[in-house]
């Protein structure tokens, strides 16, 4: 559905132009003053679906650990293929320029140790930051107190940086993409995370059946 | 699900709010170019209280000084807008779903309340120090890299659920 605008500056050509590429922000095609209230909606979409899904709640975040509730899988796995087989289709037909999104850089192994700290962090806390603030939002007082400890672990980092600056450096191999690395095309990436979701989706369906007899007191 | 569970909190049925989320994603890079997140903004908080509190600190600092921009503060940026928005959308779901109640705190039946907030603070101790190694964290790094294919992304996802897995047997008591 590619979206009509009218067009003052298309003079002697059309009044109508179809808008076909995005990104719109940098592109020009929104001026960058709406860029924090656009921020503000794009939020409250996020804060909504996050909470709306459950993710409010550390001891259903914390099922996917121990296997009696998979909610962040599958609501983390699909729109992971959503977004991808989507942000596909939109550089196929043209309505989003690829090579201007922003791609994440990949500085190695302080991002492995990053992950790693946040995996122990994940258990430990039973929050993301995402779904801590949709926490804060609703009452409650554990994911308040795991937002404060986010606060002051990056005050630590902070502070500490210098004996690990040139750690947190290393590994620099820029803004590279899955297919830069591996010479494989997108398209098989979104295949394989695809195929790899609904088996995931359907062997943890069968785990969770299992363990949530022996769960009595858990609301569902 | 369970039926016997005629108590069970009302939640949107997670692979739809799975498609709503990755709508987002992919609506987030169509309008602004860049991806969702949610440590970036307690960063600029960091930042801004260091600032404010040690403005000589915080300018000298080889960290610090790289998130205070010129003209304004650090707190005038996109993560800290989206993220309050965060804190609205949850509000809304939660008044919506009748979930949002005064101050408490949810744990495991093997568990205390204050055994679970010493454990959340220090969980989010953890996150937020690992989120600056990671570049990110569950959103930016591990949801929207991997999504829009980025390397770095997918190697925080696998590093952040494979350790989580790995770790889960010596935290079970909090939770199962």
């Amino acid at each position: 559905m590619p979206l009509l605008i009218f067009s003052e500056n298309c003079g002697f050509n059309s009044t109508f132009k179809i808008l076909t590429m995005g990104p719109l922000i940098p592109n020009d095609i929104i001026t960058g003053d709406w860029n924090f209230v656009i921020a503000i909606l794009i939020g409250i979409a996020f804060g909504f679906i996050l909470e709306a899904s459950g993710f409010s709640s550390s001891r259903n975040l914390a099922g996917v650990f121990y296997g009696y509730n998979f909610v962040v899988l599958r609501v983390f796995f699909t729109a992971v293929i959503v977004a991808m087989v989507g942000l596909l289709y939109f550089d196929y037909f043209g309505w989003l320029d690829l090579s201007k999104i922003f791609i994440l850089p990949t500085f190695l192994s302080p991002m492995i140790l990053g992950g790693v700290i946040m995996g122990v962090g994940f258990v430990m806390g039973g929050f993301c930051p995402g779904t801590s603030f949709t926490g804060i939002a609703i009452g409650k007082t554990d994911a308040l107190f795991f937002a404060i400890g986010l606060f002051l672990g990056i005050f630590i980092f902070g502070e500490a940086y210098p004996y690990f600056a040139n750690f947190y450096n290393s590994g620099n191999m820029g803004n590279v993409t899955l297919t830069d690395v591996t010479g494989i095309a997108a398209p098989w990436f979104a295949l394989g995370f695809t195929v790899i979701a609904l088996a995931a989706f359907w062997v943890t369906a069968e785990i969770e059946k299992k363990v949530r007899k022996n769960m009595k007191e858990y609301k569902f | 699900m369970n039926k016997n569970n005629n108590k069970r909190p009302h939640y949107l049925n997670p692979y739809f709010g799975g498609v709503l989320l990755g709508l987002l994603v992919i609506a987030t890079f169509y309008i602004t170019g860049r991806g969702l997140g949610a440590s970036g903004a307690v960063k600029s908080t960091v930042v801004e209280t260091v600032e404010t509190l040690a403005p000589q600190h915080a300018e000298s600092s080889p960290y610090y000084s790289k998130y205070i921009p010129k003209d304004t503060s650090p707190m005038n940026n996109w993560l800290v807008f989206e993220s309050f928005g965060v804190l609205l959308g949850g509000l809304l779901s939660g008044v919506i779903y009748g979930r949002v109640k005064k101050f408490r705190v949810e744990h495991g039946a093997h568990t205390t309340s204050a055994k679970r907030l010493v454990f959340a603070v220090l969980g989010g101790v953890l996150f937020g120090f690992g989120s600056q190694f990671g570049r990110g964290c569950t959103s930016g790094a591990a949801l929207v890299g991997s999504a829009s294919f980025s390397f770095g992304g997918v190697i925080v996802l696998i590093s952040i659920f494979g350790t989580g897995y790995a770790v889960a047997y010596f935290f079970r008591k909090l939770w199962i």
